[in-house]
């Protein structure tokens, strides 16, 4: 049975002696968004272009719309949506110009891109800006129109790689807008993520990839549920190592201790936080386990650079 | 069967007519200038050019030689500088490989964008030639297949270095290293018969030398001798470096 619209098998690709994707599999189905996260260098980026046949991979195969991923590229691609990570909007064209030229690379008649370029610049709230250049507009409105180009050939999968990334929060919103109104006309995304309040807002499935492998799968909050206790009380001030290991290790399942701050995630917070009160001088804040800090338990708090 | 090369190349197409003027300026005045100081200028001095058993005016002579050079260099700058500026600076390739065209397909409209370059540009200064009187055969209409043939080799042969450019200071290599003699060594300013014997035959295998060889006798209302030899030694360059060009720039988006 393979009614997955993306479809990857068992991928794998090694640069150098360094292997970047090692042997994931995973299916995106009609209608859903799926997430992929994980620290920088985790192989999301080259999963991406292995998707869009621009990476072949060492072993493994995918398959989009239940062809082949190369050699089918060209069919494939006709009914694909792409914004890759760096824009690549055409600096010399307006906005709408812009989507013109993008319609004919698909083959698309001018009348035809023509009737749909009004509805896209509305769609990406820039039908004021039609006839400006991408350098006169905002990162957000740019990200709206790489956005809206990849819709051109109206789309049935859309992948995105990191579509808000560089973004402020206002245009963060609008962005996570758009996508929520394509989910909801039907189309399928596939979406590469650093924030982990997007993947939560956005996505019905997440996949968690480090070093090339895939260390979790699942809806969001069952993933929440799953790997930690509900809430999280974070500890700053006082004496760290006291804190962790005095008494109010009692109150807590798991404990963490990340610079100044002492992290406790249990099930009895307000037990802790009333023994808390015998520590006076420290800040504590009180919060629902998220995605993030199930980010952190399953990747690790260590920085990942030059990766 | 859809030419997928098509739209990229029309995409190039457009951005170039919206900055013709400075364009034309660039592409024709440059040349003309050359033409009229080194021409007039310094064709006082030389007067005529023994070419075999006839003397030609060294007008003639360099303007033959010099709308060949314009077009090698034409296609050379657009595919150096304007298509490692698409390539590489801003990621145009990039976004249009994401639509179901084939990089071999945007090399394709390159190439022959850069191509188109030339032929433009050197139509546009054979039509100052005829006017200025300084060709005045018919004849010098066939140099136009020649020219697009020059713009097609010296595109390919530039992709090659575009596919292996880090930055834009790469291309200086190939401009001294390469393009420079090409200029001197091709017969463009003055006959290759005054240089030693060993630079003669490097000379002789130049691929600008082979269009010269072509151009001038159309510019002085003769025939060019050894026209099929000319034309497969320019054919054998184009396809080697279109060869080199498409697999180079294959290995460099493997990534």
């Amino acid at each position: 049975m393979n009614s997955a619209q993306l479809h990857c098998e068992h991928l794998s690709k090694r640069f150098g002696d360094n292997l970047v994707v090692d042997d994931l599999s995973f299916s995106l189905y009609p209608g859903e968004c799926l997430g992929v996260i994980g620290p920088n260098g985790a192989g999301k980026t080259t999963t991406f272009r292995m998707c869009l046949g621009l990476t072949a991979p060492d072993s493994g195969c995918v398959t989009v719309f239940g062809e082949d991923m190369p050699s089918q590229a060209l069919s494939i691609k006709s009914r694909l949506g792409v914004v890759s990570q760096f824009d690549s909007l055409d600096p010399d064209f307006s906005c709408a110009e812009n989507l013109l030229v993008y319609g004919r690379y698909f083959g698309m008649k001018r009348a035809d891109i023509d009737a749909r370029i009004p509805g896209l610049l509305e769609f990406a709230a820039l039908s004021h800006k039609a006839d400006a250049k991408p350098g006169e507009l905002s990162g957000g409105m740019k990200r709206r129109l790489s956005l809206a180009r990849s819709l051109i050939n109206d789309p049935l999968l859309l992948l995105l790689d990191e579509p808000t990334t560089g973004l402020d929060p206002q245009a963060r919103h609008v962005m996570w807008e758009r996508l929520q109104q394509l989910l909801q006309q039907g189309k399928s995304i596939l979406l590469t993520t650093h924030f982990m309040d997007e993947a939560e807002r956005l996505c019905d499935r997440l996949l968690v990839l480090d070093h090339g492998r895939m260390i979790a799968e699942g809806r969001p909050r069952d993933l929440i549920a799953a790997h930690l206790e509900p809430d999280v009380v974070e500890v700053y001030g006082g004496d760290t190592q006291a804190l962790a290991h005095g008494p109010l290790r009692e109150q807590a399942q798991r404990i963490e201790v990340s610079g100044d701050t002492v992290f406790f995630y249990t099930q009895t917070a307000q037990t802790l936080l009333q023994a808390l009160a015998a520590y006076p001088g420290v800040r504590s804040l009180h919060r629902p386990a998220n995605l993030e800090d199930l980010f952190l338990k399953l990747t690790g708090r260590q920085i990942r650079e030059g990766a | 069967m859809r030419l997928r090369f098509w739209p990229v190349f029309l995409r190039n197409f457009l951005v170039w007519r919206k900055m013709i003027i400075p364009s034309l300026i660039a592409n024709i005045a440059e040349p003309l200038m050359w033409l009229v100081a080194f021409g007039y200028g310094l064709g006082a001095l030389v007067g005529e050019v023994q070419l075999g058993a006839q003397k030609v005016p060294y007008i003639v002579f360099l303007a033959s030689g010099s709308i060949c050079m314009s077009a090698m260099n034409a296609a050379t700058f657009e595919a150096l500088y304007s298509a490692f500026s698409r390539m590489h600076v801003q990621k145009t390739w990039d976004g249009i490989m994401n639509a179901p065209v084939r990089l071999d397909d945007v090399l394709l409209a390159e190439m022959l964008w850069a191509a188109f370059k030339a032929i433009f540009t050197a139509t546009a200064i054979l039509f100052v030639m005829l006017a200025l009187g300084i060709a005045d055969s018919w004849k010098v209409l066939l140099a136009w297949p020649i020219l697009l043939g020059v713009g097609i080799t010296f595109s390919c042969l530039a992709l090659i270095f575009n596919a292996l450019a880090k930055g834009y200071d790469f291309f200086t290599y190939y401009f001294t290293l390469f393009l420079t003699p090409m200029m001197f060594l091709s017969g463009v300013f003055f006959p290759l018969d005054n240089l030693p014997e060993g630079v003669r035959w490097v000379a002789t295998a130049l691929p600008l030398t082979q269009a010269v060889s072509l151009v001038r006798p159309l510019f002085m209302d003769q025939w060019p001798e050894h026209v099929l030899l000319h034309i497969g030694i320019l054919t054998a360059y184009a396809v080697a470096a279109w060869t080199i060009a498409l697999h180079l720039t294959r290995k460099r988006f493997k990534q």
